[in-house]
Order: structure tokens, then sequence, then C-alpha cells
């Protein structure tokens, strides 16, 4: 019995030795498949597969963009000197912004380069500003990029210097010295006693009606020179006018009231009128307070001088300047009581306002040419009709122009052309 | 000598002024950007000139009991406390403290100064830039009576211009080409915007220039002498 059970182990123990080579296998087996397991949930949750391992292989060195070419510099023309203009043709790696990321600048002078400045890939030229007037300066341009620089050749040495005569005015010299000549011509002509026929301009006929008419009503006369400085010329004609008109009020012995919105305005108004009271006899008439400055704010103003209206009820109002949006307030509040209105502004967008709430409006030029109309002095009135000599210049161009462009449409010939171009100079000069 | 000097001055002046305008060598061309610079100085002693007048004369009429006086209390009140609170720099600073912060900026929220800024003067500005609004209606109903042709033409194309601001003007639609290319509303106004406006605006343009030069040149010459009383 006992050996009975000790052979049926033995016979165990040797059918199990038997199978042990197949126990490691069928283990191998299920360490692969959890190795594969185990992969298959990492790349899940990393959703990349692990790069295979491999030795980096050395990486190519970028080259230097390739150098740009044609350098060539010269000196600007029609300036206060010390600047140079640089041109060249663009490195053959310009394209490539891994090649390519700029240009540097560099000036030299005596054989030593310094930079004068950097611009953007696919630039051809540089205004270099700091050259020195009198020296020689060559130019090199260098093309930048991550594996280094490229610098071309250096361009023909080039001077910077200063002129005298800015070509590009050339045109607006023209037209000032025929203007100038046709003024004096005409001056000439007054003081040799011709009779000039001037333009009549109603805004000014109707001045000393409308003085006269504040002194037969008893009411002051209110005069606003715009809300500029005296750097503007609009508000020096509205000071010249002032002039003449101060006197006519001195004369007519009626009270003039000035607020200005510029303390220089202040200052040159009072200065004016007080010699236009002493020119018309009548300096104890001049009262310092009647010109005052109120603010410098544009509707700080026109609440002071619309009150101002109001309450003293002026029965003549001028107003002569430059205006921006008060205009019409003031305009529309000078109408509400009553006063004669005369305005003159060269604000072409102020003039509809003027013209619908005011009695008089000089429109632009007739503002500049006010006070040589209201003194009848010969040479001033010289000066008119030059520059009524000016327009006639502006409408014959105009004329000529509309002609040629008109023909232009029909025919490419040349000498239509020509006069077109001519004209553009004229008038635009070069650009 | 009064006329004389400044005569001279105007006429040496503009010369230079024009010649530097043509001539770019920094031997002259600094001219034409120096001389504004003394204009700014002079104009800086003017403001205060212009700050010592504006006190006198309302003060003058405060001690008269003038019949305006209350309204020059006002003027020198708002001057002074302006004045006082810009110059002092009256209010609270970032941290919140009360009190005076000379050196900072004007424009800091919690300044006293810039609450009457915001606060007080610029309602009192739009109040009396709005008035415009009224001003344009009651300009626009006397200008745009139809009284005498040039007036109706005004009238229409005023009309044309106002409408095709508004819904309305798509009315005009229908109008089949080539006719809508003037007739149908939109069109018809920029058409009258850029053809005869603008015209008329450089008309006007050209006319201001010619004048300009020409009253300069008075000036220069010393031909215009208006401003200083007229003839010697």
């Amino acid at each position: 019995m006992r050996r009975g059970v000790t052979s049926t182990r033995h016979a165990t123990l040797l059918r199990n030795s038997r199978s042990v080579p197949h126990l490691v296998s069928r283990l191998s087996v299920l360490a692969a498949i959890a190795f594969v397991a185990c992969a298959g949930i990492a790349i899940a949750q990393d959703g990349s597969v692990p790069p295979p391992v491999e030795t980096p292989a050395p990486a190519a060195p970028v080259p230097p963009p390739a150098p740009p070419e044609g350098v060539t510099a010269a000196d600007v023309g029609n300036d206060g000197g010390g600047t140079i203009a640089v041109l060249w043709t663009l490195s053959p790696d310009d394209e490539s912004r891994d090649l390519l990321t700029g240009y540097r600048v560099l000036r030299g002078t005596d054989g030593t380069y310094v930079d004068a400045g950097t611009v953007e890939p696919g630039t051809t030229s540089f205004v270099d500003n700091g050259a020195t007037d009198g020296n020689e300066h060559t130019y090199q341009i260098v093309a930048v990029g991550p594996g280094g620089e490229g610098t071309s050749d250096a361009s023909a040495p080039v001077v910077a210097s200063p002129q005298w005569f800015d070509k590009r005015r050339l045109n607006i010299l023209i037209v000032m010295l025929v203007l100038c000549g046709a003024i004096s011509f005409y001056i000439a002509r007054a003081k040799a006693g011709q009779e000039l026929y001037i333009r009549k301009i109603a805004g000014m006929d109707a001045v000393t009606e409308a003085v006269g008419r504040a002194t037969e009503m008893g009411q002051p006369v209110l005069y606003i020179a715009g809300i500029q400085d005296l750097d503007n010329v609009q508000t020096v004609a509205g000071i010249t006018l002032l002039g003449s008109i101060a006197k006519m009020i001195a004369e007519y012995e009626t009270t003039l009231l000035m607020p200005t919105s510029r303390s220089l305005v202040m200052s040159t108004a009072r200065e004016t009128v007080k010699e236009a009271y002493l020119s018309a006899g009548r300096p104890d008439a001049y009262r310092d307070d009647s010109i005052y400055y109120v603010t410098d704010e544009q509707f700080g103003f026109v609440a002071h001088v619309d009150g101002l209206m109001l309450r003293k009820r002026p029965a003549t109002c001028f107003y002569l300047g430059a205006f921006f949006a008060e205009s019409l307030i003031l305009a529309e509040t000078g109408n509400s009581i009553g006063a004669i209105q005369i305005a003159g502004t060269a604000m072409p967008t102020q003039l509809p306002f003027f013209v619908a709430a005011c009695d008089y409006t000089l429109i632009g030029e007739e503002l500049f040419a006010a006070s040589a109309y209201l003194s009848r002095d010969e040479k001033m009135l010289g000066s008119l009709k030059g520059q009524d000599f000016g327009k006639l210049i502006a409408m014959i161009s105009i004329v000529i122009g509309g002609t040629f462009t008109t023909i232009a449409l029909f025919t490419n010939a040349a000498p239509v052309h020509w006069v077109g171009s001519a004209l553009h100079w004229l008038w635009h000069g070069l650009n | 000598m009064k006329r004389t000097i400044p005569l001279l001055i105007t006429a040496v002046v503009g010369a230079l002024l024009v010649f530097a305008y043509y001539v770019p060598h920094p031997a002259v061309g600094g001219i034409n950007r120096k001389i504004p610079d003394f204009f700014n100085i002079i104009a800086a002693f003017a403001f205060v000139l212009g700050g010592g007048n504006l006190l006198r004369v309302h003060l003058t009429k405060i001690s008269r009991r003038d019949h305006e006086w209350l309204y020059a209390l006002v003027t020198v009140l708002g001057f002074v406390v302006m004045l006082f609170v810009g110059l002092t720099m009256f209010g609270r600073d970032e941290d919140g403290r009360l009190g005076m912060h000379p050196g900072g900026d004007l424009a800091s929220p919690g300044l006293v100064f810039d609450w009457m800024y915001r606060a007080i003067f610029d309602p009192c500005q739009s109040t009396m830039f709005s008035l415009l609004a009224f001003f344009v209606a009651s300009a626009s109903y006397r200008a745009f009576r139809a009284k005498t042709p040039e007036a109706t033409l005004l009238l229409i194309a005023a009309f044309v211009i106002l409408v095709r601001s508004t819904p309305v003007s798509v009315l005009t639609g229908w109008i089949p080409e080539p006719f809508a290319q003037y007739l149908h509303l939109p069109n018809l106004a920029a058409w009258i915007m850029s053809v005869p406006n603008l015209a008329g605006q450089r008309t006007i343009q050209i006319g201001i220039a010619l004048g300009i030069i020409s009253n300069s040149l008075r000036l220069i010459l010393g031909i215009e002498r208006s401003h200083l009383g007229g003839k010697d």
C-alpha cells in the first residue's frame, strides 16, 4: 500500500518534472501579453508612441546669408545736409527667414564702419540722417541671419552737403514772383494816377451804415476777431480790419466792445484801437476796458459773448477772423437780438453758417482784401489788383487744364500730356 | 518811430521767413523752426497779462457794484478756486490720502482739479456746444426758404443731402440703370458733394491762398498799416 502510494507520488513528480520547461514557456507567454497590455495602456494614456532611441545625427550648420549687391549711396538733395540715401539689391536669401532676418547699414568714415541703422528684410533703401557734411562716407549693407552675416562690398564714397535752394519749391517761387510783380505793377499804375477798378464788396460797403446804425441807436458795436491767436493770418486780417473800423467808430463816437479769447490778441487789439482813435482825433474816447481777455476755451468764450450780446444788445456785430463751431452760435444769437451782422472768415466749413445767419459775409479772400478796400489807399488798391491778377492766372490754368484733360481722353498726343505735366508742376511742384 | 520800428521788425522777420522757406541750408533753414518758439515765449507772457486783465476787469465790476457784478464774482471765484486747486494739486492721491500733492499728474482722478474739470467744466462746454443743434435748425429754416432761384437750388441740394442720411433714401432704389447712377438719392447726394460742392470749396480755397499771399506781402512791405493807425 505504502509502496503503491510512494510510487504514485513518484510518478506524479516524474510527470511534473517533465512539465517544467512547458511551464516556463507558458509564463513567458503570459509575461509577453502583460508587457504588451501595459504598453497599450501607456500608449492610450500618453497618446504617443515613444520615440525610438536613436543616436542624434549632428545638425547641419545654417549658412550665413548671401550679402546684398549693388550698394550705391548719394547725397539727398534739397535738404539741410547730413543726409545720404543708400540703395542696394536684395540678398538672394532675402525671402528665406531661416537664412535672413534683416539688414544692417554700416556707415564708413576713414575706413571705420559704424552702425547707421537696421531695416527689415525686403527693404532696398535707407536714408542715413547721421552723415557729416563734407566727410567722405562709404556704406556697406550686412545681411543678418541665424547662421551669421554676409557683408556687401562698400559703395563708392559720397559726401553729404547742404543746399542753398530747395528746387521742389521752384514753382511756388515762380507764382510768388509773378504775384509780386503784378502787385508792384498795379501799385505803380495806381500811384501814377490811373483809376483802378475794384469789384464791390457789399459787406465792406455796409460797414459805414452798420456803425452809423449803432450810433443812432446808442448801442455798442461788438467786434470779435476770431478765436485763434496772432500766428493765424486770419486773426491778423481781423486786427488790420479792426484798425479801419475802430477809426470809424471813433469818428462816430460809438462804443466798442471787444472780448478776446487770446491775451496776445487783446494786447495787439488795444494798441491798434488806441492808434485808430488817435488817428481819428479822439484819443480821449479810447477806453482800455472795452477790449478785454475772457478765456482761451472755445465754448467758455462763446458763453461770455452770448451773454454779453443778450445783456448789452449791440446794434452791430463784426465777426472777422478764424472761427470754428462757435460761428453759428454767435451769429444766431446776434440775429436773435436784431443786430446788423458782418462776418468774414477763411474757414470754408464755417462760411455757410455765416452766410445763413449774417447780413453780409466776406468769403475767404474778401477778408484779406477788406482792409485795402476800406482804406482806398492807392498802394493797397494796387495790391488788390495784383491779387486779382493771381486769380486770373488760376482761372486760365483751370480752363487750359480742363480743356487739355478732356482732349487727352480722346488722343494720346504728346503735346497734350506736356501741357498737363507743366500745369501739374506749376500747382503741385515735384512730388 | 513808434510805427517805423514795428514796420521794420515785420519787414525783416517776414522777409527772413519767406527766404528761409526756400533755403534749406542750416545757416538759414532753422530760422522758420525757431521763430515760432519766440512767439510761444511772448504768448506765455501775454497769458499772465490776460489772467491779470481778467482779474482787474472783474474785480473792478465787483467793487463798483456794477449791474453785472454777480457774474463777475462767479468768474473771479471760478478763476481763483481753479488756480488754487491746480497749483496745489489738492485732493486724494492713489492711496486715498487727502491733501496737496504737488508734482503729480493734474488728470489724476482723485484731484479736485480733475473733478472740477469733469463735473463742472466739461458739462458746461457740452451744454454750449449742444446749443448748436437748435441754432442749425433755426438758421436752416431761414436759409432754405425758396425766395430766389439761388435759394431754391440751395433748398433742393440741402433736401437731397439731408434725405440721403435717412432710411427714406432707399425709396428711389427702383430707378433703373443708367438713370439710377445719377437719380438714386445716395448717388445724387454723392455727386452734389463731389462735384459742385467740391468745385465751390476749391474755388474758395484758391482765393484764400491768393488773399493770404497778397495780405502777407502788404504787411511785409509795410503797405498795410491799418493795425498801426493807418497812414503816417
